[in-house]
């Protein structure tokens, strides 16, 4: 029942990440409402596109003059030993060569360039909406499937814009191109030729669709690979505590020898389709052979026709082929547009006002006027709060899991809006001012550790990234985590490793602590930012921040009754409301949950001799 | 110079060995391979001999009006086709089969080995880097060992057979026509070679642009909290758009390139139709093999530019290769004896004699420990953040080996028995709780799979779990971790210590760290501990008082040195560093009036719970 955010997205690891952007490449292969938006990215670059296209059209032209002038060239020059013809004939063919590689080149490229660039922008657009998003759509979406939003599916759409359009346009070119030169040559041979067409196109359509389920079948597959590996790393040391080695092991082998007969079953298919392809070609090319041969020997046809009609038939096959691979490309595309573009369509919760004004500097003074929240749809988690912090107040927030504190801090920092009541800072309602200018003077050390891979120094200095040297060092100090930093091989150069497997939980905490100090916040907010430190570096570090919190407004949460003992006044959060308020003492003499929460923690403790 | 030339030359050495090695894991399926190889070499000589058929019915049938002979080599070219076809989906078959199951062999081996590396390993590994080793680069050995040797075979022999047949038929155009060939083969492989880095380090961008994500996202709140937004998104954008001047160097590179490789090939057909025309105009040739002849270049053409297109692949695989062999090589340094003996059930007595050990060898973690636990004594640790209590007690399970000293259970050395009987008879619950996803039961009954339904339930009750167990929509068959349902962190170390209690060990080694759980749930906690400790030889983090004052045994560690040793009572009295401790850490300080005089009252309630 915890609604701790760090837990909502670190719990949920790979297996789900993959699997969720797995499983549903199953868009429909055309939609125009998303392809109609997506071409709208390419707006900024549609000169590159029409020059393309153009470029394309001619090398497409150009492509299909090849087989013709050969065509001249057997009929006309050498069947009549017409050298200076032939001379002729193989410049032309030379130049016509040239043009095909310079077209193409230049459009190749032109249609990359679009392509990466409209990638490029895609995600930089996404990274920005990214940060614009407020924690509510953080905490309900797994990072994993985030990430792959940015990353894959975005070079998906990539493909289809720049490969996938474009293939479509030129092989239906192509394709059309070559009928008509075909049926102008001779119409009878071409349309003889053309039976092979409905076969193709059965063939092509029934390995489409079973492809298309083999392969989706395989992504699932290597998914659960994916994920069976992620789990077994990250419980291995439970498994080799428990000695079960052997049972993880067989299990793994299942999964992976499901993956690998899902792709064998896939992969042949595909190796079954090709040469079914190649096959049908091969019979058109008989087709012509026969029919033309005939037609040769009855002196209807000349040599030179068959030839040409033989190398149009090869060119006729190829694109029919790449068509049936755009369409698989096709498919995915749609999917990951849409997925894109729902994450483009996802509104931040927490948006600047129109007319949202600066932040004065903050004397502290906190109000919360009958604030009621609950997350997107869930049930209330606070229900008419009122709460007033005055300036240089240190306020405690205790009471059970779940029972609302950490939206507390999470509201005051405007992380979340109320849903009902409002939150002022010195009068202003946070709502009219803007978050940068509210949030650069609030410090939050989160529940759940989090630093960043990169230095140590980086990490204390993510807040204030000007600061100097001796300033990281200062707050460092006063976080008490200067001696176990000075200890690292590479003192404050130290990486923090991926997970900050590096370092413990407890020196973690002291980082976090060092971090928000050094941004030099006038309210700051500490949840549970002690927890995994030992009592002696605990007291050592309240000890100093009592000199620091001297002028400045500081919430407090904490199951450590040492830890609010202090407090200038301690509110007890229960479901939602807060239910008694005041002092140590007060709250002592009053006998409630507060007393109860304290024996229950103290009992032990207090006996001591 | 020298040296970086030396150096060149190994990492060589060094790829051609992965590659070779890579081939090795070919072996177990020689059947498949062996039949793949025939099967090619059967399409290549198809491939081949058909434009002869097709030079037969242009010279013959049209040529010289045989309409029998037309119809015959009709017939015989489609059924040769249709030949082929089987031939080709057989080789891509069965090389299918091969490459596949060499994935799935070394991803056996890799998961084989990964289980039995030590905690040193794991504490260093990143689960990224493994998976992604597991997962693309054994793909792209699969490759290597599939398509890519299929390609190579496949290449090569179509090369040498069409050369040898061109030259067979008019040695002179052969030449002519073949020439632009070694052009094709060298532009090819320069192409390739230009690429390579360049793909390589797309690649690595790409990974930094997902990491410099990744951290954003799971950051997001800190990212917040702090203001940094736009910073992050203009870091995010300046290794966008470093990533894009890559790509652009590299769709520049595949843009003057392919057309030209293209335009390269065809050259050699106007050859033929120039030179050769002029060959059927002199009639030192017939039209009929000048048709052949340029059907034959343009077979040539495509394995020639595949062939230029694998040398990077093939590069690729042997980085990769390198990358999954050096976890198969690594040694664990925690290993099975080979005469490693069956520990029998054992009492339980634990003794240290002048344990050290050092992370990697270098980072002193303990000096010197010796002490003693007697069966069913409760040893407690106390000590700071990183005085070495963690590491004592995974020596225990040998997760990690001492660097000097040896540790004995009931008087044998830890190291000569067998780590699975020595494993099963210690349980562990830490504090950060690992849950597998699947149901409830199988997470309980983890170290004993065939544990049944009424053992599994008192394991349950006895750790304080059954009643929210109950309380679950599937109850025992509810599933939870990822996919599943959220627990708590107090749920979670119930279930830990069910899962402990159910597997009846000997040694017990425990947290009793439950900072991050509400007082109710602590107190839960603490008499499921309690219960699990009973009549076995325990070993206790110590963060609680009650704790301290029940051991029989208190380890006081400081920077890695066991600086006291005896019972609450002795050593508040002998050790000056504990009653330091004791006095600044443990006693709280003294709150109003009140608490002491109801504390003092629920002592006794405390007592009786216990």
């Amino acid at each position: 029942m915890s609604f701790s955010i760090g837990g909502a997205s670190g719990g949920l690891g790979p297996r789900q990440a993959i699997e969720s952007f797995g499983e549903s490449v199953d868009g429909r292969p055309f939609d125009p409402r998303i392809v109609s938006r997506l071409m709208g990215y390419l707006v900024p670059y549609r000169l590159h596109m029409a020059a393309s296209v153009a470029l394309m059209l001619l090398s497409a032209a150009l492509t299909l003059m090849a087989p013709y002038i050969i065509k001249v060239a057997i009929d006309e020059n050498i069947a009549t030993g017409d050298t200076t013809g032939l001379l002729r004939s193989g410049a032309l063919l030379t130049v016509v060569l040239v043009l095909v590689c310079a077209c193409s080149a230049v459009q190749h490229y032109l249609l990359s360039w679009v392509g990466q660039r409209v990638l490029a922008d895609l995600r930089s657009l996404l990274v920005h909406h990214l940060q614009e998003l407020s924690l509510g759509y953080h905490d309900t979406h797994i990072v994993g499937v985030t990430l792959s939003r940015v990353i894959h599916d975005v070079s998906v759409i990539n493909e289809l814009l720049s490969q996938g359009l474009v293939t479509l346009l030129g092989d239906s070119a192509m394709l059309i191109g070559t009928i008509a030169v075909m049926l102008s040559m001779s119409p009878r041979l071409a349309l003889l030729t053309f039976c092979v067409l409905p076969l193709m196109a059965l063939a092509t359509l029934v390995f489409a669709r079973r492809a298309q389920v083999a392969f989706r079948y395989t992504r699932v597959r290597i998914a659960a690979v994916v994920g069976d590996l992620a789990e077994n790393l990250s419980g291995m040391r439970v498994i080799q505590a428990f000695a079960q080695e052997n049972a993880s092991r067989e299990r793994f082998e299942e999964v992976n020898r499901e993956n690998r007969d899902a792709l064998i079953g896939a992969l042949s298919l595909s190796y079954a389709f090709l040469p079914a392809v190649e096959l049908l070609g091969m019979a058109a090319t008989c087709v012509v052979l026969w029919f033309g041969g005939q037609a040769v020997l009855r002196g209807e046809l000349t040599l030179g026709v068959v030839v040409a009609f033989l190398a149009y038939v090869s060119r006729f096959f190829d694109p029919i082929r790449e068509l049936s691979q755009v369409y698989a490309t096709m498919q995915a595309a749609m999917a990951g547009g849409e997925r894109v573009l729902h994450l483009l369509d996802w509104k931040p919760d927490v948006v600047d006002a129109a007319d949202a004004e600066q932040m004065p500097a903050i004397e502290g003074r906190i109000e919360l006027r009958n604030v009621s929240f609950a997350y997107r749809d869930g049930p209330p988690v606070l229900q008419g709060v009122d709460l007033i912090i005055d300036p240089g107040q240190t306020v405690a927030l205790v009471g059970p899991t779940g029972a609302g504190k950490t939206t507390i801090a999470n509201l005051i920092a405007r992380l979340y809006e109320p849903t009902d009541g409002a939150v002022l800072i010195d009068g202003h309602d946070v709502r009219s001012v803007t978050q940068r200018s509210l949030r650069r003077q609030i410090g939050l050390v989160p529940q759940e550790p989090f630093l960043f891979t990169g230095t140590v120094a980086d990490n204390v200095r993510f807040g204030h990234p000007d600061a100097s040297d001796e300033e990281v060092v200062a707050a460092t100090r006063l976080a008490n985590a200067h001696d176990f930093v000075s200890a690292l091989p590479q003192g404050y150069n130290t990486r923090v490793l991926e997970g900050s497997a590096n370092l413990s939980l407890g020196q973690r905490q002291l980082l976090c602590i060092a971090r928000a100090v050094l941004a030099d916040p006038r309210v700051l907010i500490l949840d549970e930012a002690t927890s995994s430190v030992d009592t002696v570096t605990e007291s050592l570090i309240q000890a100093a921040l009592r000199n620091l919190l001297h002028d400045r407004t500081a919430v407090v949460i904490a199951h450590r009754l040492s830890t609010v003992l202090h407090a200038d006044q301690i509110c007890v959060v229960h479901q939602g409301r807060i239910v008694e308020r005041g002092r140590h003492e007060e709250l002592m003499a009053l006998g409630g949950l507060y007393r109860q929460l304290c024996s229950q923690q103290l009992l032990e403790s207090e006996s001591a001799p | 110079m020298v040296d970086e030339a030396s150096a060149a030359r190994l990492r060589e050495s060094a790829s051609t060995r992965s590659l070779l090695r890579s081939l090795t894991y070919l072996r177990p399926y020689r059947r498949q391979v062996v039949g793949a190889c025939l099967a090619l070499v059967a399409t290549n000589v198809i491939a081949i001999l058909a434009p002869q058929f097709i030079r037969w019915i242009v010279d013959r049938g049209i040529g010289q009006k045989d309409q029998h002979l037309l119809g015959l080599s009709v017939l015989s070219l489609i059924m040769v086709a249709f030949l082929k076809g089987v031939l080709t989906f057989a080789h891509g078959h069965w090389m299918e089969v091969a490459s596949q199951s060499v994935a799935y062999d070394l991803r056996n081996a890799l998961h084989r080995q990964l289980s039995t590396l030590s905690f040193s390993y794991h504490d260093r590994a990143e689960t990224g880097e493994i998976l992604s080793r597991a997962i693309e680069d054994v793909d792209r050995i699969r490759f290597v060992t599939g398509r890519a040797f299929l390609r190579l075979i496949d290449g090569g022999l179509l090369v040498l057979g069409t050369t040898a047949v061109l030259i067979w038929m008019n040695p002179s155009l052969a030449l002519l026509s073949l020439c632009v060939v070694p052009l094709l083969g060298w532009r090819a492989l320069y192409f390739g070679r230009r690429l390579r880095p360049l793909s390589l380090a797309i690649q690595a961008q790409l990974a930094v642009l997902t990491t410099r994500l990744e951290q954003n996202l799971r950051g997001a709140r800190i990212v917040k909290a702090f203001a940094q937004e736009m910073r992050e998104a203009e870091r995010f954008e300046r290794e966008n758009e470093c990533w894009f001047a890559l790509s652009e160097r590299s769709v520049r590179l595949n843009a003057v390139n392919g057309p030209l490789l293209d335009w390269i090939a065809s050259m050699g057909a106007v050859f033929v139709i120039v030179f050769g025309g002029y060959l059927v105009i002199h009639d030192r040739l017939t039209l009929g093999e000048l048709v052949a002849f340029s059907t034959y270049l343009s077979q040539l053409i495509q394995p020639v530019r595949r062939l230029g297109m694998i040398v990077p692949a093939l590069a690729l695989a042997s980085a990769s290769g390198q990358r999954v062999f050096e976890i198969l090589d690594t040694v664990s340094d925690v290993s099975e004896a080979p005469d490693a003996r069956h520990l029998p059930r054992i009492e339980g007595q634990v003794r240290f004699e002048h344990v050290s050990f050092a992370y990697f060898g270098r980072m002193r973690v303990l000096e010197d420990v010796s002490f003693e636990a007697r069966p069913g004594q409760v040893v407690a640790l106390l000590g700071a953040t990183g005085s070495g209590k963690s590491t004592v007690i995974n020596l225990i399970p040998r997760f990690y080996d001492p660097t000097a000293g040896r540790i004995l259970i009931d008087g044998q050395d830890i190291r000569g028995v067998s780590l699975s009987t020595l494993r099963d008879q210690i349980g562990i619950v830490l504090q950060e709780t690992v849950l597998f996803a699947s149901t409830v039961r199988e997470n309980i009954a983890f170290g004993r799979p065939g544990a049944s339904q009424q053992e599994i339930e008192a394991a349950a009750v006895a750790a304080q779990a059954a009643e929210f167990i109950r309380e679950m929509p599937d109850g025992y068959d509810t599933r939870v971790g990822e996919r599943g349902v959220t627990l708590s962190g107090g749920q979670r170390q119930r279930l830990a210590i069910a899962r402990a209690l159910l597997k009846d060990p000997r040694i017990l080694i425990l947290d009793d760290a439950t900072s991050s759980v509400d007082s109710d749930t602590e107190h839960l906690i603490q008499i499921a501990l309690q219960r699990l400790m009973q009549g076995r030889t325990s070993f206790v983090i110590a963060q609680r008082l009650s704790t301290l004052r029940t051991a029989d045994c208190i380890l006081l560690l400081e920077r890695g040195r066991l600086v006291a040793c005896g019972t609450h009572n002795e050593l508040i009295r002998t050790s000056g560093s504990y009653a330091e401790l004791y006095t600044r850490q443990l006693r709280p300080e003294v709150p109003g009036p009140g608490v002491s005089g109801r504390a003092a009252g629920t002592t006794g309630e405390d007592g009786q719970e216990e």
